[in-house]
């Protein structure tokens, strides 16, 4: 049952093949023999009670396709009454006193929470190695890296313990790691799904999405999760389609971009080769390639460890020991209680982006830092909307690298450099997408898509159409 | 550019984190490695262009001046770690 995809198993539960309760229960049983450290918190007990839900409003013929998909929620999204962590011992005691407007969005659809996913801390991260409840490891091969920042959700949907799972994408988070453990990874457009109630990192670049086994399931996910919020101030008042509506179109005459820069100097022999095979694909199926250039996406990760340092060190200023998370015992004073509960509570990558941030942004620096990067970020976008004139979707590696060794990496700046693919769809606020496009040393490796505003119909399409043609989505690790 | 013990200590300070000697060392290295990364930026010319801060260019949307909320502030300080009397408690400031 852990194989089948949401499509397979709304018809599985549709003809009885079996209930919603032993899906569900079947999911639980592999998570707890599970050795990934993909969830921080199981829930078991809710996830049957919504299971029993799901059975009767299916036996009711009142039930959609996702009615009782069990899934896997990624632990920056707030639910009601359940730990929420960020993946930091700063929120280890923190239940939420509310839900995500995406939480809310996934519980009304009637679906089945089996728990909530580990990440690196507050998304801070490309391996999943800053979570304070440990590393998750990759379903491929248990000694790499699953990616990160959304490690356990991408583990859970390859290793077969969710049907799907949300995921955020601030430089990479949800296309990284998607990449790394051969799944499906949509990063819609900016503002397509509600920041409300997913904990901030940095505002201007944060995005949910589904993470999934295929595109089409992707889209029926993505159906759920769009969509205008008026409790997010930055989310977009656009009309969201049906997203299932564009899958079967063809994809003859379709261009192509493949961009200079994201086959440069870094990029892996075999990563390459693959991706160009993917490609040749596309062009067997009707697409007309062109190369074009993102001259200034080299530039995307020093303006992205501005930009993202600075808001995160102004959001999590919030974090102070007084309202709600970690509070440091016995302490002097006020200014010891601040002091020494950030410090116990926070982990290393996330104490280094806040300083970052804070140097960046404090006096006399603003200019040459926040404001300059503002500044290259519209560059970036410019590069994007020049390309966008001459073709459809760009496409490209989503990581230099397959996964890498857990532990491997120990400096931050290499650490950094895992997103120079993903980081400037995010500071121009594109969508962009990760697909399953073959192996090298067994290891998965994932193409990247990225479109232009709003096309997030369109990127399915194409990925569908991909999928259709290929059969590297049905891969599964071997322990599956 | 490079940071001095000295000035990470302050950064720290700012931030109201505190490092002890070992992460000061390693903290003043890191930031080092990361801002002469970042210094690349230097090499960019941006002269007239305007700095996005939406990447939508989207302005920030006005409501009307309603109450749309009710009181929560019940619920929302059980999660805090000291309240009385709908007050958050912390060391005394002001004796």
């Amino acid at each position: 049952m852990h194989t089948k995809t949401i499509v397979e198993l709304a018809q599985g539960l549709k003809d009885k093949d079996f209930s919603c309760v032993e899906l569900t229960q079947h999911y639980l049983n592999r998570i707890n023999q599970s050795n990934l450290n993909a969830f921080i918190t199981v829930t078991d007990e809710l996830a049957l009670v919504q299971a029993k839900a799901a059975d009767n409003k299916i036996a009711s013929g009142n039930a959609n396709i996702l009615t009782g998909m069990p899934y896997a929620h990624k632990d920056i999204f707030c639910t009601k009454g359940v730990k929420t962590s960020a993946g930091s011992k700063m929120l280890d005691t923190f239940v939420s006193p509310y839900d995500a407007t995406v939480s809310q969005k996934l519980n009304q659809a009637g679906l089945v929470m089996l728990g909530k996913t580990n990440m690196d801390e507050f998304a801070m991260g490309s391996s999943n190695e800053n979570s304070f409840y440990g590393a998750v490891k990759n379903p491929w091969n248990r000694l790499k890296i699953p990616g990160g920042s959304s490690g356990g959700s991408a583990a859970s949907v390859a290793g077969g313990l969710s049907c799907f799972s949300t995921g955020t994408d601030t430089g990479g988070s949800i296309r990284q790691p998607a990449s790394l453990c051969g799944i499906t990874g949509l990063k819609p457009t900016y503002g397509r799904i509600s920041r409300y109630g997913m904990i901030a990192y940095a505002s201007s670049l944060d995005q949910a999405g589904p993470m999934t086994k295929t595109a089409q399931d992707a889209a029926i996910v993505l159906n759920v999760m769009a969509g205008f919020d008026e409790k997010d101030s930055t989310s977009a008042e656009q009309k969201v389609p049906d997203y299932t509506t564009h899958l079967n179109d063809s994809i003859k005459g379709l261009t192509i971009g493949l961009p200079k820069e994201f086959f440069s100097y870094g990029l892996d022999n075999e990563v390459a080769s693959n991706i160009m095979t993917a490609v040749k694909e596309f062009e067997a199926m009707g697409a007309i390639v062109k190369e074009v250039s993102l001259p200034n996406s080299a530039y995307a990760i020093p303006a992205y460890y501005i930009v993202a340092p600075c808001e995160c060190s102004s959001n999590l200023s919030r974090l102070d020991g007084v309202r709600y998370g970690y509070r440091a015992k016995d302490v002097k004073n006020l200014e010891d209680l601040y002091l020494r509960s950030r410090s116990e509570g926070f982990g290393e990558e996330v104490k280094r982006r806040i300083m970052i941030g804070a140097y960046a942004l404090s006096a006399g620096y603003y200019d040459a830092y926040y404001l300059k990067a503002q500044q290259v970020r519209h560059l970036i976008s410019d590069d994007f909307k020049k390309v966008f004139e001459r073709v459809d979707v760009i496409m490209g590696p989503v990581s230099p690298t397959t996964a890498f060794d857990l532990g491997s990496v120990k400096d931050p700046v290499s650490m950094y450099l895992a997103d120079i693919y993903t980081l400037s769809a995010n500071l121009a606020g594109l969508p962009g997408m990760s697909i399953q496009a073959g192996f090298a040393q067994k290891l998965p490796i994932g193409l990247q898509l990225i479109g232009n505003y709003w096309s997030e119909s369109k990127l399915l399409n194409i990925a569908h159409q991909f999928q259709l043609q290929t059969d590297w989505h049905l891969k599964t690790p071997q322990e599956c | 550019m490079s940071l001095s013990e000295n000035q990470v200590s302050q950064i720290a300070y700012l931030a109201r984190l505190s490092l002890n000697e070992a992460q000061l060392k390693d903290t003043t290295q890191d930031l080092n490695a990361i801002f002469s990364l970042v210094e690349q930026l230097a090499n960019i010319e941006t002269d007239g262009i305007e700095p996005i801060s939406h990447p939508l260019h989207m302005s920030q949307r006005l409501r009307e001046d309603i109450v749309a909320e009710q009181d929560q502030s019940a619920l929302f300080q059980s999660v805090a770690p000291k309240t009385s009397n709908g007050y958050y408690l912390v060391p005394t400031v002001i004796e």
